[in-house]
């Protein structure tokens, strides 16, 4: 073989090359965070790493789904976290008004998760035939007036402070795994109580729902979104139902982030706008679900672990160059660590525009929208 | 030729991820109608949209009096003296007819002989002079995006299919029209309606699937008939 | 039913609905003095929300662009206004109506000012790059407006910030047994002016020719030789000035604004763009009156669906005339 034809074939390779490994950097980085996931309750012990560790499963799942929207059928919503809270406080006034048992879980989050799916079928019939541009507008405006009802109507949701509510005794620390004397068994040093229960019950849940994504994307109907998203136009004109298909995934996407609101309105023990419906969170969504990588699932992954783990270092990075900036006007403010959302942004702003596609994506060879 | 006022080079046109122009070669010499002819889907419309820059060829070149105006931005190829028509006549239908005509005229005013020239080829134009260009019937929405063309002088005409969906009365009327207006200017008329562009053109281009499958002049492909047969098969009404 | 649409038209058309809506709610609140304060709350405020809408409606309908970040100029303008008037304290307290006429123009000015800067800076940094692309030109602008939130924490802290009103607009006039609030007429007759001057410059301008061929065909108006995207810039400036006019005058309004004024008004602003219909000031005008009027007539009825009826309306509205009610006419 000529050099000439050695050298075509190298460079036919590489592009697939470095796709394929950045694919297995992908895979492993998602493997490990799994397992340091499942094996959480006993890598790191204390209540706070627990509720990191629980949040950061929730918001895979809630993210992921949120990629389903934006990254496979190139839908942007505002009304994500609108499912979430739906869920979640479904679960929650149930609790609260029927006490602390698996009926209340069923009944309550049963409730929640149909009211999700029928506001996701009114909002995706009545906008889902419009620009998206103005699909985006109606989802936020829907969030919104979701938001007000949930702090308006504080007999049952609390208001803006929220409420408390127990949940089964199943969960509770005192529920002990005993052994012949009576003492609590322990694994690795950790006490096996009602609480390693729930973190699991978080995880396994927060798993399931996950996979169940993986299958979508993987099935023909995932194959048909990419089609819509691709080109709207030509998949109608094959003969896909352009708007049957958006409002169906906005829908599973929609059941999905409200049953994850269920599992963590079990865990937190309450539910107020601040953890569920508010504009916060639904940015926190969107930056992670931009950073970690459009369209890969996995970037879900990627995307909330680091965010997780940058706001704490962030925060602690810019409170000490705030320090040593103090006598310069202005950087000081800039660098004050309540305002890691200003870099976070320009963060964002800055992979929209260079790596649209993400973390994931582009170690997975997306590479930079045109 | 020599005298060619625009020359198209191998030029491929892609839109999305469909290579909708194969290597198109033509060349428009200057003054008189010329003829794009083709069915629908054949590129006609592509090859317009292409000289005039709203969809860029990806290969090939496009030379407009020695200039090449390939890479240009559309407002940069308009004003050097080319107007384009496009198939659904492109006017603005909540503003008036004048008021139309007026963003055509260089520096918003008229020139006075231009306009009444425009109103000796299109008499009927002063009935509707002041109504919003929405509310006009179709062959006044032509008579409209024609003036326009010509409210002033331009080097060069490109006109997509005006004939569509017009009443065969007022297509006559458009033939007189057409003719005078190519006395004093070049027009690359791009039609599916073989008699309304045997009627003007003097040369000829066939385009068929993104490529050039004829060219010569019109009086040749008139007289043989078994030529129109096999070029214009499908779709052309040869009525 | 035929014979209802043609009365209907022939009153009028859309802009029936307002009325229509002001004798309905007469009905439902039946005390005269209650209504007539509420229909003039919601003139003003219509009229402010207006002034924000109005732009956002044109840089859509001409640029195909939705700028997230629009609020951010709300924001800015009404705390810009706060802080100038602020800083003027003497002559706003003062009883000369030249000073306070002076303080008032020197802040609506300064907001409107900066409006226009930022706007430039906006378009030519954030939304050039991603024209053609919505989903990135949603997410960015989003990423640009919590950003700017950010910053305006920065400059002005998260406490509340008091606005200063000029004597002159304080108080009410007292007609019978109603009171009037004198900024209300102001901020209503600010706002019919400004529509009044976008009109003239739509309607008589040769940009304003260009303007509205754009929205309708860009292309078009490109393939007759004029360069559109200085146009872009020009549009995006002046949409995002009058966004800072309106917040500014929605300061003064408040009194009392807080980091959150921008976004408490975002949502009430896209209901007006699509209920008006894009590229279309009529379109925003009729929008934002209607829902001023519904927003202080249910808070006063309902106070608790004061949001989901705009909401509601939104919806009724696009289920009967799915392009907004008077949008521009559309290639």
């Amino acid at each position: 073989m000529s050099t000439e034809t050695m050298e075509t074939i190298k460079s036919r390779l590489q592009p697939m090359d470095r796709a394929r490994i950045g694919r297995m950097v992908v895979y492993g980085i998602s493997l490990f965070v799994c397992l340091a996931l499942m094996f959480a309750p006993f890598l790191f012990p204390d209540v706070r790493a627990q509720e990191v560790a629980a949040r950061i499963c929730v918001f895979i799942v809630l993210v992921a789904s949120y990629d389903l929207l934006i990254g496979y059928t190139g839908i942007v919503s505002f009304a994500h976290t609108m499912f979430f809270g739906l869920g979640a406080y479904g679960t929650a006034i149930a609790l609260r008004t029927m006490g602390p048992g698996w009926e209340a879980i069923l009944l309550g989050g049963g409730a929640g998760v149909l009211a999700a799916l029928v506001l996701a079928v009114l909002i995706g019939l009545l906008s889902l035939r419009v620009k998206a541009i103005f699909f985006a507008m109606v989802t936020l405006a829907a969030a919104s007036v979701m938001m007000v009802l949930a702090s308006q109507m504080s007999q049952f949701t609390g208001g803006e402070d929220g409420i408390t509510y127990q949940i089964p005794r199943f969960f509770a620390p005192a529920n002990r795994l005993e052994d012949a004397n009576g003492d609590v068994i322990r694994l690795f040093g950790v006490a096996l109580t009602g609480r390693v229960a729930l973190y699991y019950f978080v995880f396994f849940s927060c798993l399931a729902l996950f996979l169940v994504m993986l299958r979508i994307v993987a099935s023909p109907l995932g194959s048909v979104l990419q089609a819509v998203r691709e080109n709207e136009m030509r998949a109608e004109a094959i003969g896909y139902r352009v708007v049957a298909y958006r409002t169906g995934i906005f829908c599973i996407a929609a059941v999905i982030a409200a049953l994850v609101g269920v599992v963590r309105a079990v865990w937190l023990r309450y539910m107020g706008p601040d953890v569920s419906l508010s504009f916060d969170i639904m940015i926190d969504v969107l930056l992670m679900v931009v950073i970690g990588g459009m369209g890969t699932l996995y970037g879900a992954i990627i995307g909330v672990v680091l965010m997780t783990l940058a706001r704490y270092y962030l925060m602690d990075v810019m409170a000490l160059g705030a320090s040593a900036t103090s006598s310069i006007p202005i950087l000081p403010e800039l660098l004050h660590p309540d305002r890691w959302l200003l870099w976070l942004g320009v963060a964002f702003i800055l992979l929209v525009y260079f790596f649209p596609a993400g973390i994931a994506g582009t170690l997975m060879g997306r590479g930079g929208k045109k | 030729m020599d005298n060619a006022i625009l020359r198209l080079d191998g030029v491929h046109t892609d839109i999305g991820q469909y290579h909708i122009l194969h290597g198109i070669s033509l060349e428009v010499p200057e003054g008189g109608v010329h003829v794009l002819l083709g069915r629908n889907g054949a590129g006609k419309s592509t090859t317009l949209r292409t000289i005039m820059g709203l969809w860029r060829a990806r290969k090939g070149a496009i030379v407009f009096r020695h200039e090449d105006i390939t890479a240009l931005h559309t407002s940069s190829i308009a004003r050097r003296g080319i107007a384009y028509v496009p198939e659904n006549m492109g006017i603005f239908g909540g503003l008036t007819v004048e008021e139309n005509l007026k963003l055509a005229a260089s520096g918003g005013r008229f020139d006075r002989a231009r306009l009444d020239r425009i109103f000796e080829i299109f008499p009927a134009m002063n009935t509707f002079w002041d109504r919003q260009a929405h509310a006009l019937s179709g062959g006044q929405k032509q008579m409209l995006a024609i003036s326009r063309a010509i409210i002033e002088r331009r080097e060069l005409i490109l006109i997509d299919e005006p004939t569509k969906g017009l009443a065969p009365a007022i297509i006559n009327n458009m033939i007189t029209a057409f003719r005078e207006i190519a006395a004093e200017t070049t027009i690359l008329l791009v039609e599916q309606n073989f008699r309304f562009a045997r009627a003007l053109g003097q040369t000829v281009a066939v385009i068929d699937d993104g490529r050039i499958v004829h060219r010569g002049l019109m009086a040749d492909l008139a007289a043989d008939e078994a030529l129109q047969e096999r070029l214009l098969s499908l779709s052309l009404e040869a009525h | 039913m035929n014979a209802l649409s043609a009365n209907f038209e022939r009153y009028g058309g859309v802009f029936l609905l307002p009325v229509i809506l002001a004798l309905v709610a007469f009905l439902l609140i039946g005390r005269p003095s209650t209504w007539v304060t509420l229909t003039v709350a919601g003139l003003a405020m219509g009229m402010m929300i207006f002034l924000m809408a109005s732009g956002l409606s044109l840089i859509f309908g001409l640029m195909d662009v939705l700028n997230f970040g629009h609020s951010a100029f709300v924001s800015f303008g009404a705390f810009i206004a706060a802080t100038v008037l602020a800083a003027l304290a003497l002559w706003v307290r003062a009883d000369s109506v030249a000073l306070n006429l002076l303080a008032l123009m020197a802040a609506i000015g300064a907001a409107t000012a900066f409006g226009a800067l930022a706007g430039w800076f906006f378009e030519r940094v954030i939304i050039k790059p991603v024209y053609t692309d919505h989903l990135r030109q949603i997410l960015i602008t989003v990423g640009a407006l919590i950003v700017a939130e950010e910053i305006l924490l920065v400059i002005w802290g998260g406490a509340p910030v008091s606005v200063p009103r000029p004597a002159m607009l304080t108080g009410s006039f007292i007609i019978g047994d109603v009171a009037i609030e004198i900024y209300r007429v102001f901020a209503f007759f600010l706002g019919l002016a400004v529509y009044v001057a976008l009109h003239l410059t739509l309607s008589r301008t040769r940009i304003g020719l260009l303007v509205r061929a754009g929205v309708e065909n860009r292309e078009m108006v490109e393939s007759m030789g004029f360069r559109i995207d200085r146009l872009f810039i020009g549009v995006f400036m002046a949409g995002s000035a009058l966004a800072a006019m309106g917040g500014a005058m929605w300061a003064g309004y408040q009194g009392l604004i807080t980091t959150h004024v921008g976004s408490e008004l975002i949502v009430l602003v896209f209901i007006v763009v699509i209920i008006g219909g894009l590229g279309s000031i009529k379109g925003s005008l009729l929008g934002a009156l209607l829902v001023g009027l519904m927003a202080n007539y249910v808070a006063f009825l309902w106070p608790v669906l004061s949001l989901a009826s705009n909401m509601l309306l939104m919806m009724a509205i696009l289920l009967w005339r799915p392009y907004g009610l008077s949008p521009a006419v559309k290639a």
